[in-house]
């Protein structure tokens, strides 16, 4: 079984970022890392590949420079390969275009099953794994909390807002996991090391056979108008309880419809 | 030492580990005296960290010693000494010795399973009448044909109440001094080995602490590593590899002291003004982190001879000596400068300042570095 895991390599969160004032997309200089939301999805692709003999997990990026920082981590917890496809032409591509060129890129994988996180943790969009299914013309199945795959279907338990639907879909497909459908594993010293020699395949958008139009900032449909400072949190309002707090607080809940 | 993609996907992992496995759990394991070993060493044993430079025969990761240094800093910033202290026993306290002179067979039996995380072990050298003076210690094992009988106890036993094997310094001669001692292997669950007491300590909470008896334990003689009677010098090596890791310990632990207490001096206002902007402040400072850099470097050096096959005897004595009262020192002035809420049992500074003491007793105390250093360049008599 062959099992494509889509991650993102993100500026590291827990250092200060930056938005160009000009594009307004995010600076992505410097060295990047794994996001967090995708070592799900990579440890679910372990843990399904390794219930199948011949399986493999292939992890699939898109990022400048030909960052491999993130991929590195991925490919220490065990991923076999890496694709990459960088070029300066991406610079700016909205979802949609990403979602071309990442679907190009697994496609060469010809993947049973593809992985990806429901959002990543810098753009938040969360429509990409959706489009990469559309331009695939896979089946997709997004929140999901547990991935079984049993013979040619994958049984996912989709989280919804009341709990979860189980829900069957043939392969190959795509599906998009919630952070603790499995517990990520920590890159051992051992796997750190195997990374170093696996393969990295690094691509262009003309090995991909993509036209430069159709991508990168000249491609996108989507762009950022205005961006402004959020909104000061205003302070809260202090309950102190004089034998009715519960009741207060309740019917503070109920006010701003969250009961 | 150059810190490779490699040392920085290590040292990220090992962050990862302990953030999500120890920190959250530190609080309730300082209160409870003690922490789930047999819990949390497999995880440990899983990425590699127990078993970093030994052979990959015994499930080791074959790796250099830079990887140990960035094991130390990162186990230097878990939020308490005890558990990062535990961990460095079964890491480079208790097996050192069973790695380099071992029989095959005892490592199969008591190394590959402690570097999995499998079982828990202890160094069981320290007696009550016996601490800095290793060479004075009473427990004894006679030999009855291919057995050991052995009596005696042992003190200041980390993980003492949960291990299960010891590695035993006794004497197994009548030659006295350094002469006729022996490391033995001694599974905990031997008739005769007992836990005496639980012991209460200034700091290190979460760490167990014990004192140990044995009552005619009959151990196989195979159970000895390496030479019968080789045991004090093999001991002196192990308590090299203990010093060293004690030195990477403190350059992780200082440099979060340090910065913890930067951000809180810069938020923190008196008199109208952050306490930062006080001259006398940012001159302390400034000197500690300058004398962590000297610490820091000076380690790096020492790794770097350890990966030549150097003798670092006097790299690890020295680091050893001046790690210990810098980070003495930096307890005491970040917990100073914290004012009262530095003072109280809930802050970190109090468990920094209570844990950190220790580090000037235990793998030799500040006055048995002095002592090997007075002799290496000839202050003492000859």
């Amino acid at each position: 079984m062959n099992v494509v895991v889509c991650v993102k390599q993100i500026p590291d969160p827990a250092a200060p970022s930056s938005l160009d004032p000009t594009t307004h997309n995010l600076v992505r200089t410097g060295k990047l890392i794994l996001d967090d939301s995708d070592s799900y999805g990579v440890e679910m692709a372990l843990q399904l590949a390794g219930q199948v003999e011949g399986s493999e997990v292939t992890l699939v990026s898109m990022a400048p420079g030909g960052e491999v920082s993130g991929l590195r981590t991925a490919l220490a917890m065990g991923a076999a390969k890496a694709i990459l496809v960088s070029d300066d032409a991406l610079a700016g591509s909205d979802a949609l275009g990403t979602a071309k060129v990442l679907a190009a890129a697994i496609r060469r994988a010809q993947p049973d099953l593809v992985l990806a996180a429901t959002e990543s943790t810098d753009g938040y969009t969360g429509t990409l794994p959706v489009q990469v299914a559309e331009l695939l013309g896979m089946p997709s199945v997004t929140f999901a909390k547990s991935v079984a795959v049993e013979g040619s279907k994958v049984v996912v338990e989709r989280q919804t807002e009341a709990g979860y639907d189980e829900v069957e879909c043939p392969l190959p497909a795509v599906v998009t996991v919630t952070a603790g459908v499995v517990e990520p594993r920590y890159p051992s010293f051992k796997g750190i090391m195997a990374a170093k020699s696996k393969p990295v395949d690094t691509l262009t958008i003309s090995d991909l056979g993509i036209d430069p139009s159709e991508v990168g900032a000249t491609g996108a449909r989507q762009g950022i108008v205005q961006v402004a400072e959020a909104e000061a949190r205003s302070a809260g309002e202090k309950v102190v309880d004089e034998g009715d707090g519960a009741q207060r607080i309740v019917a503070f809940l109920e006010q701003i419809k969250v009961i | 030492m150059i810190e490779t993609d490699e040392h920085r996907l290590f040292r990220s992992s090992l962050r990862e580990l302990f953030e999500r496995e120890i920190q959250p759990h530190v609080d309730e394991w300082e209160r409870a005296g003690t922490f789930p070993a047999h819990e949390l060493f497999p995880k440990l044993g899983a990425v590699g960290l127990l078993g970093l430079e030994y052979g990959e025969a015994y499930g080791g990761m074959g790796a250099d010693h830079s990887f140990t240094v960035v094991a130390g800093e990162e186990l230097g910033k878990i939020d308490c000494g005890g558990v990062p202290m535990a961990i460095a026993v079964q890491m480079a306290m208790a097996t050192p010795a069973l790695h380099r002179y071992g029989s095959e067979d005892l490592k199969a039996r008591y190394l590959a399973p402690a570097i999995r995380g499998e079982m828990v072990a202890s160094i069981a050298v320290t007696e009550a009448d016996a601490g800095s003076d290793v060479a004075g210690i009473r427990t004894r094992a006679v030999r009855d044909g291919d057995e050991w009988v052995i009596n005696g106890s042992k003190l200041y036993i980390t993980n003492g109440t949960q291990a299960d094997w010891l590695c035993l310094l006794a004497r197994t001669g009548d030659g006295g001094g350094h002469r006729d001692m022996s490391l033995i292997v001694v599974p905990t669950s031997l008739p005769g080995v007992e836990v005496s007491r639980k012991l209460e300590k200034l700091g290190m909470w979460s760490s167990d602490t014990a004192e140990l008896s044995f009552t005619d334990v009959r151990v196989p003689v195979a159970n000895t590593i390496g030479e019968i009677g080789r045991g004090f010098q093999q001991q002196m090596v192990q308590f090299q590899a203990e010093r060293l890791i004690t030195v990477y310990r403190h350059i992780g632990s200082i440099e979060q002291a340090i910065d913890r207490t930067r951000e809180y001096l810069s938020e923190r206002r008196a008199f109208g003004k952050p306490l930062l902007a006080n001259q006398h402040i940012q001159f302390t400072m400034a000197e500690l982190s300058a004398r962590h850099d000297m610490l820091r470097h000076y380690a790096y050096a020492a790794a770097a001879g350890v990966d030549r096959g150097e003798d670092v005897t006097r790299f690890a004595t020295i680091g050893k000596l001046i790690g210990a009262r810098l980070q003495r020192e930096v307890a005491d002035t970040c917990l100073q400068f914290h004012g009262g809420i530095g003072y109280m049992a809930e802050h970190w500074t109090s468990r920094f300042y209570r844990d950190t003491r220790l580090d000037s007793i235990g793998a030799g105390a500040d006055e048995i570095m002095l002592r090997i250093l007075a002799r290496m360049d000839r202050f003492s008599p000859t």
